[in-house]
């Protein structure tokens, strides 16, 4: 499994190995092993992170390579000392930016040359506490006849907190600023003091409360990895059934919000309603709308029965005949694509640039998906169809949600009549004493999500308790788009264009 | 075609819901908790709970800490078993302690209901939410509270987006450092006499985010809360029931 040449260590999704393994580098190597690495256009960075390993920090990378289906994990060290310094990568990798200045405000590294060294979420342990919230560093042009409109952090519908500062010209946006942190919980830190697995697996559900089957099956697949739990098929198909329920759901509620955005009252209600069947038949499987409570290490308390497959099936058709006629209706109706088309472009370099995943990355041109790159559960042994647009503009990031929906149910009818072939009992949950993870390990856990690439990292110590966990939702790198496609853009553009990344305010802030 | 879009609307047949306040929910929803007499392991029973929730003699469940996971009632079947009863909204908040043997629905204590609530919200009652810290799942529910199924819009409930135009504030989330000082701007620009609601147990209590160094809930210890709607996240029937209860009296 573990291929080790002198600069990384590479292993497979949802493996673990001893964390002596992975190589620490010299800075200057690793920064130029980084860089070649991350030159070849199927490799980027899924997490790069820093922990206090005693006196020590220990710099953690890890590039996800969706040619040779593995990830590339190397390291540096430092030792604490009154002035922290390193070498900027962002200047020469601009995905990178996201990770350094994470780096930078939770332990006082300075980037050297950093081109946007920008506080991140303003975390509750970070390294200056005199810097808060409140006194944001905006970028800012000195100029008479330009403007600022700042929104937020509370908005105008009932959403998460996020402050967005726009530099407008008239009507037209020049720059938008997107300063996060408001929902910040210390998720990261709450991992290490919860120390039962079940306030654990409780946390991970409410990471992302719209994305707590994605967040959840990173964790308990990492738990399962560095347990050495083997799961049985029927338990990975009836995961990834829950998975693909969550995108389904999320995009099509999506797409009725957009349609909000365009005021077009009928699609809004009819994508609206149709998101409800599907939440309320996660809420018949496990009694939670959002599946919180479906995936626990080990197993599950609501087994998928023939019933509930039954109902699925059932389900699916009857969202297929309202779903089809309005989306056909949608997608040529002449006065909602005029709304939608050529409006808030990215383009595939833009995006290649900031390390964009998942649904943003596939309307753009990248076809990221860790589902076919870096297969987990159920999509190990049965394979999804994916497609990728290239227009990167708003009608892209709706067409691309139609098509997924279309692929998820064409997928879980799949699943459905692979699981009647497989004779195996349905899991239980391993009670959450016994769980023993390997000592002195590191394990890494990749999960398509509907927004995209969830990445969760465990680092164990010499009795096996976690010391270090690391957790990252998709929008880490995605907020940086909606930043972009807001360029020379009317600001009042800016709604419909929030809600065709939908991003996530709490997955970000943790 | 205006025909296509007809079709399309007759296609989806009617949606809402004619009575909020008597559908069934389907499947293992866990609703208002029963705890029956017998006797069992209650410090077993209690260290199950991830976020201390359960107490001991009595055996008790804290509907404002519970997260709903339910794990309590795998272990001890017999014991505790999750009704469907989604009505658990209250405005006193000992009243969210279920305790053995208290198999009663839980209800709003109309005496400590401030006069003006009923006399001046109980047609029209517009609110603001505030999101401190919420995971997007509570405030999700309270979008679905509008939409066409739950339409709460009906009763002259609503989410509004100025602060100056609304009767209270709904807060969910467990209220982080970061938006302490939001929450209390809000509130303040919110005109009197208004009212607060908690909607969700990381609100009414940090749920599981309880202990972590992020939060600041002191604007909680300022003022009274009106209405505290359990839920991970609130049900939108738990939360429009509970806020009808609250602003009218329970439909006998």
């Amino acid at each position: 499994m573990e291929t080790t040449t002198s600069n990384y260590v590479a292993i497979k999704n949802q493996k673990t190995l001893t964390l002596s393994t992975i190589p620490v580098l010299a800075y200057g190597k690793f920064y130029g092993e980084v860089v070649e690495l991350m030159k070849q256009p199927h490799v980027h960075c899924v997490n790069y992170y820093a922990y206090w390993n005693g006196e020590i920090l220990k710099f953690i990378c890890c590039l996800a390579d969706d040619l040779a289906k593995d990830i590339k994990v190397l390291s540096h060290e430092m030792p604490k000392k009154e002035k922290m310094q390193l070498t900027s990568i962002t200047r020469e990798i601009y995905a990178f930016h996201i990770f350094e200045r994470e780096i930078a405000e939770n332990f006082g590294i300075e980037f050297i040359y950093s081109p946007w060294s920008k506080p991140v979420r303003y975390a509750f342990n970070r390294a200056d506490q005199k810097k808060v919230i409140n006194s944001y560093p905006f970028y800012k042009i000195q100029s008479d006849e330009l403007h600022e409109v700042g929104v937020g952090p509370i908005h105008a519908g009932v959403i998460e907190p996020g402050h967005f500062r726009f530099l407008c010209n008239g009507e037209t946006v020049l720059h938008l600023e997107i300063q996060l942190g408001w929902q910040h919980r210390g998720i990261e830190d709450l991992f290490l003091k919860k120390s039962n697995l079940l306030q654990r697996t409780i946390l991970s559900e409410s990471i992302a409360g719209d994305t707590a089957i994605g967040h959840s099956t990173a964790f308990v697949s990492l738990m399962e990895a560095m347990g050495k739990i083997v799961v049985n098929k029927r338990l990975e198909i009836e995961r990834t059934i829950a998975l693909e329920l969550e995108r389904i759901a999320m995009h099509v509620g999506d797409l009725g919000n957009m349609n909000i955005g365009l005021a077009y009252q009928l699609a809004s209600s009819v994508f609206g309603t149709l998101r409800t069947p599907v939440i309320n038949y996660t809420q018949t499987w496990c009694g939670n709308r959002f599946g919180k409570g479906i995936n626990r290490v080990g197993g599950s308390h609501y087994p998928f029965t023939a019933e509930l497959s039954e109902k699925l099936i059932k389900l699916l058709d009857k969202f297929e005949e309202s779903f089809k006629p309005m989306s056909d209706r949608f997608f040529s109706l002449s006065s909602a694509l005029m709304r939608i088309e050529n409006i808030g472009k990215v383009t595939n370099t833009q995006m290649k640039l900031i390390g964009a995943v998942g649904m943003a990355a596939r309307m753009a041109g990248i076809p990221r998906d860790i589902r076919i790159s870096h297969p987990f559960a159920g999509y190990k042994n049965y394979s999804i169809n994916n497609d990728t647009l290239e227009n990167g503009d708003v009608w892209a990031r709706a067409y691309i949600r139609k098509l997924e929906i279309e692929n998820s149910i064409a997928f879980i009818r799949n699943l459905i009549s692979e699981l009647k072939k497989l004779n195996e009992p349905s899991a239980k949950p391993l009670p959450v004493s016994e769980l023993r993870l390997a000592p002195d390990s590191f394990g890494i856990s990749l999960v398509e999500g509907w927004r995209g690439e969830i990445c969760h990292c465990a680092i164990t110590n010499s009795i096996g308790e976690v010391v270090h966990y690391k957790v990252k939702d998709p929008s880490v790198h995605n907020w940086m788009a909606l930043a972009l496609s807001l360029r020379d853009l009317e600001i009042s553009d800016f709604p419909i264009n929030n809600k065709s990344y939908n991003l996530s305010y709490c997955g970000h802030d943790l | 075609m205006l025909i296509d879009e007809l079709q399309i609307l007759n296609r989806l047949g009617k949606q809402f819901i004619p009575d909020v306040t008597r559908p069934q929910v389907p499947g293992p929803f866990k609703g208002r908790p029963e705890i029956s007499l017998e006797k069992i392991n209650e410090d077993a029973l209690a260290s199950l709970c991830p976020t201390m929730a359960i107490g001991k003699a009595p055996v008790s469940i804290d509907m404002g800490k519970c997260v709903m996971c339910g794990e309590c009632a795998f272990a001890f079947p017999t014991k505790i078993k999750f009704t469907t009863d989604y009505k658990i909204s209250t405005n006193v908040r000992e009243r969210l302690i279920i305790k053995e043997g208290d198999n009663n629905p839980i209800l709003i204590d109309e005496s400590k209901i401030r006069e003006e609530i009923r006399s001046l919200f109980g047609r029209s009652l517009k609110l603001r939410q505030i999101s401190a810290a919420g995971s997007n799942a509570d405030e999700a529910e309270l979008n679905a509270c509008g939409n066409p199924n739950f339409d709460m819009g009906r009763f002259g409930i609503e989410f509004l987006a100025s602060p100056r135009h609304c009767d209270g504030i709904v807060i969910t989330g467990p209220i982080s450092q970061n938006m302490a000082e939001a929450v209390q701007v809000c509130y303040d620009a919110v005109p009197d006499p208004k009212i607060l609601i908690l909607a969700g147990t990381d609100a009414i209590s940090g749920g599981i985010f309880t202990g972590s160094g992020a939060l600041n809930r002191t604007f909680l210890d300022k003022y009274p809360v009106d209405l505290f709607v359990p839920g991970n996240p609130p049900h939108p029937l738990t939360f429009i029931n509970g806020v009808l209860e609250l602003i009218r009296a329970r439909k006998k």
